[in-house]
């Protein structure tokens, strides 16, 4: 009891002092509150968050926002429109060009996804090994990557040209062919096309990635299993294919989301031509917003990917997590 | 020439609006450039002209409108793909460029961010002979100009003389079955008709649009609501283009966009596309680049001509240019007075002889020109824009004819059917389109 009455006569005297000199000097005042409140983990927890989140906010939870927002309304270019509800929604849904474009993107996204998956990890596995010049190899597969894809896109664009395709003129005098094919002319063709050009392009990012995680595989696995008699395949299927599944899942992962939203590489080869053969969702989101200047019904062609990715990535993401806990 | 000062640009460009209202009658009575504000800037965006000359003409008319001015003028020239998405932008964060090269039915489009210029525009109409209709049509929204009409780049068929006279055709083919059956003969010798039927934003409406008209075809009846598509006509139309396609055309063009047919015609694989004269002035421009397969000079053996006539007759989906003053710019007056002065006789004149006929004038005027009597190869261009029928036809150009247009309602409905859906279903499919679009 005394010791602390002692403490609030002591701490009364002191805080008389502490008062004074504050007094006579301000400044350290309001940085003595600043430095109390920094030292409140909560507070500097908040603060040092804070720049993230305004980040955050500023480049994807507004647009995010302001997307949803436009594709409820009947926004043009120019004009902010009125609510409309789900109208825009029911528009596209019933829109012919709108479903082709869905079934497109799926298509386009599953196909592409199977042939970078299977060719990135066949490069991979054939550049684990060791080799002459593995480290120039390394590189220069990166190079589809690197370059830019609406450049490179252009390349293949002059490689599929219907009337100067390189490819025709090999595949002819090669004896191969007696007709040109039409690349980009036939639907199917077409469509096939643009996915060759996106598996060409994504292939070396899951080769790369696929790559660092064979690397973290234990030689050691693959001698045991070889001295136990393991063919190569079942080495591949009982060691390798279990441990790279949580880096295959991460990857993959991206790669859909990337490739479901997928734009350029389709605006440059076809426009999503022929007869809407290759329009993907972005494409014709692109068409109806900028084109037509529906800023609403883009927003909703737009978001209309939203719900189907979403659900991919929860899924994989559950996956994931499944693998990992296993 | 003689260097511009601010007098001379404004009876310049007074001279050339004639009665250009109140704004230009008062500076002209006070004999003085209007007084703006130091540091004052006009930014014009425009396209990257296919005829470099013209943008040239253009570059050396900047420094003497800012000099005469008093505000500085520049100007930025990006590809025509982009103009939209730049234009969406500037209109929704409300800066940007003050005037906007405007092309298509985009007056109407963007109605509500567009000045009225109706000014500019009537002085300008009246002082050269009049807009030819459909610019007229494109640029005035209900009783306001929301772009002055600037130049159209005329689409004609651009064959090959030697090739067609080869097969027995002396002169173009008058009626499209004509056409069908010396394209059926230049096909079997290797040398077919190219055009596109994919997406790409000039050459296949321009062709498609066109060729529905000839056969008397349309998207909807006069008051612009009633979908009039599926009819006896269009499915007639419908039915030629996949026999004409099959027996005389590149069939590869289902994937061509705006500059294959010329890489084409220019290589020799193709006798005859439509175009703009782009062909013909790239041939010229480097003649001994491009030759016959005999050796001959290609452009020796170009000719142009309008399309051939089709049941209903002849018709043409041109290219309109204009140029906008947007709602958001700070400088309105100022742009309205440079608009008077770019399109004024005097500086139009220039661009317009450097064009060498790819783009004519948006007034009649412009057919009486010297310019046309260079060249007899271009001289199809001069009345080109007579028969100049817009979107939406027999409706007006607005946003429902654009919003089939870049959705390639009309191209897709031919290309289906090419690529083999039976002619009723490929119609009756554009038909559900448009009905939804004009709903």
């Amino acid at each position: 009891m005394s010791k602390s009455r002692s403490r609030v006569i002591a701490g009364g005297a002191g805080q008389a002092a502490e008062a004074a000199r504050l007094a006579a000097f301000p400044r350290e005042a309001t940085m003595g509150t600043v430095a109390r409140l920094l030292e409140d983990e909560r507070v500097l927890g908040s603060l040092l968050l804070l720049p993230t989140v305004v980040l955050l906010g500023l480049f994807i939870a507004y647009p995010f926002v302001k997307g949803v927002w436009l594709s409820l309304t009947s926004a043009t270019v120019g004009d902010a429109g009125q609510f409309v509800g789900l109208g825009n929604y029911v528009k596209i849904w019933n829109d012919s060009i709108f479903q082709r474009a869905a079934a497109n993107t799926f298509v386009y996204t599953g196909l592409a996804t199977i042939g970078k998956l299977a060719l990135g990890m066949w490069l991979a596995l054939l550049l684990n090994r060791h080799f002459r010049g593995k480290r120039l190899v390394r590189a220069s597969m990166l190079l589809p990557f690197i370059v830019p894809t609406v450049l490179s896109t252009f390349a293949w664009k002059w490689m599929f040209d219907p009337t100067f395709s390189v490819l025709n003129w090999s595949l002819y005098h090669l004896g191969f062919i007696q007709t040109r094919i039409g690349w980009l002319t036939d639907p199917t063709m077409a469509l096939g096309s643009v996915i060759l050009v996106n598996i060409w392009r994504g292939m070396p990012f899951y080769a790369i990635t696929l790559l660092a995680g064979l690397q973290t595989v234990n030689p050691e696995l693959h001698e045991a299993a070889a001295i136990d008699g393991a063919t190569g395949w079942q080495r591949f299927w009982r060691i390798t294919w279990p441990l790279l599944l949580p880096v295959t899942m991460v990857v993959t992962l991206f790669s859909v989301i990337q490739t479901f939203a997928d734009f350029q590489l389709v605006y440059v080869l076809t426009g999503g031509g022929p007869a809407n053969a290759t329009h993907l969702f972005a494409t014709y989101a692109y068409q109806i917003g900028i084109n037509t200047g529906l800023l609403g019904e883009g927003a909703a062609v737009s978001l209309a990917m939203f719900p189907m990715l979403f659900i991919i990535v929860v899924i994989q993401l559950w996956y994931i997590r499944r693998v990992e806990g296993a | 020439m003689d260097r511009m000062n601010r007098r001379k640009f404004m009876k310049v460009s007074g001279s050339a609006a004639a009665v250009a209202g109140v704004g230009i009658e008062g500076i002209l009575a006070a004999r003085r450039a209007p007084a703006y504000a130091q540091g004052t800037k006009l930014h014009l965006l425009r396209w990257n002209d296919f005829v470099p000359a013209a943008d040239e003409v253009l570059a050396k008319q900047m420094p003497e409108a800012s000099k005469a001015l008093g505000a500085e003028v520049t100007l930025e020239r990006i590809n025509a793909n982009d103009l939209q998405a730049r234009i969406t932008a500037a209109i929704s964060s409300g800066s940007g460029p003050d005037i906007i090269h405007v092309l298509k039915n985009w007056p109407h489009l963007y109605e509500k961010s567009l000045a009225d210029v109706s000014d500019v525009a009537e002085a300008l109409g009246k002082a050269q002979g009049g807009f030819y209709p459909a610019m007229t049509d494109l640029c005035k929204v209900g009783s306001a100009w929301r772009a002055v009409p600037h130049a159209i780049v005329g689409g004609q068929i651009a064959y090959r003389k030697s090739l067609f006279e080869e097969v027995g055709a002396k002169e173009f083919p008058k009626t499209w079955q004509q056409y069908r059956e010396v394209g059926k003969k230049l096909k079997a010798k290797g040398y077919p008709i190219g055009q596109t039927a994919g997406h790409t934003f000039g050459d296949a409406p321009v062709f498609w649009y066109s060729f529905m008209w000839a056969f008397g075809g349309k998207e909807v009846e006069k008051d612009g609501k009633t979908v009039a598509l599926n009819s006896k006509e269009t499915l007639e139309s419908v039915k030629f283009a996949v026999g004409f396609w099959k027996e005389a055309c590149d069939e590869g063009g289902l994937a061509w966009d705006d500059s294959n047919n010329n890489r084409a015609f220019l290589s020799g694989t193709i006798s005859a596309t439509i175009n703009g004269a782009s062909i013909y002035v790239e041939s010229l421009r480097n003649k001994e680049k491009y030759k016959t397969e005999k050796g001959a000079l290609m452009h020796t053996d170009i000719l142009h001509a309008p399309n051939p006539a089709g049941p209903a007759g002849v018709f043409h989906l041109h290219a309109p240019f204009s140029h906008a003053v947007m709602g958001y710019s700070k400088n309105q007056k100022l742009a309205k007075d440079f608009l008077r002065w770019l399109h004024g006789k005097e500086q139009f004149e220039q661009w317009f002889v450097a064009q060498k006929g790819f783009s004519v004038g948006s007034t009649t005027d412009w057919e009486k020109h010297k310019m046309w009597e260079i060249d007899p190869v271009m001289l199809p261009y001069r009345t080109a824009a007579r028969a100049f029928r817009l979107y939406g036809y027999a409706g007006p150009p607005g946003r429902a004819a654009s919003e089939a247009e870049s959705k390639y309602i009309i191209t897709d409905m031919y290309a289906k059917a090419i690529q083999g859906m039976k002619p009723e279903d490929s119609v009756q499919w554009a038909e559900s389109e448009l009905k939804k679009i004009y709903a």
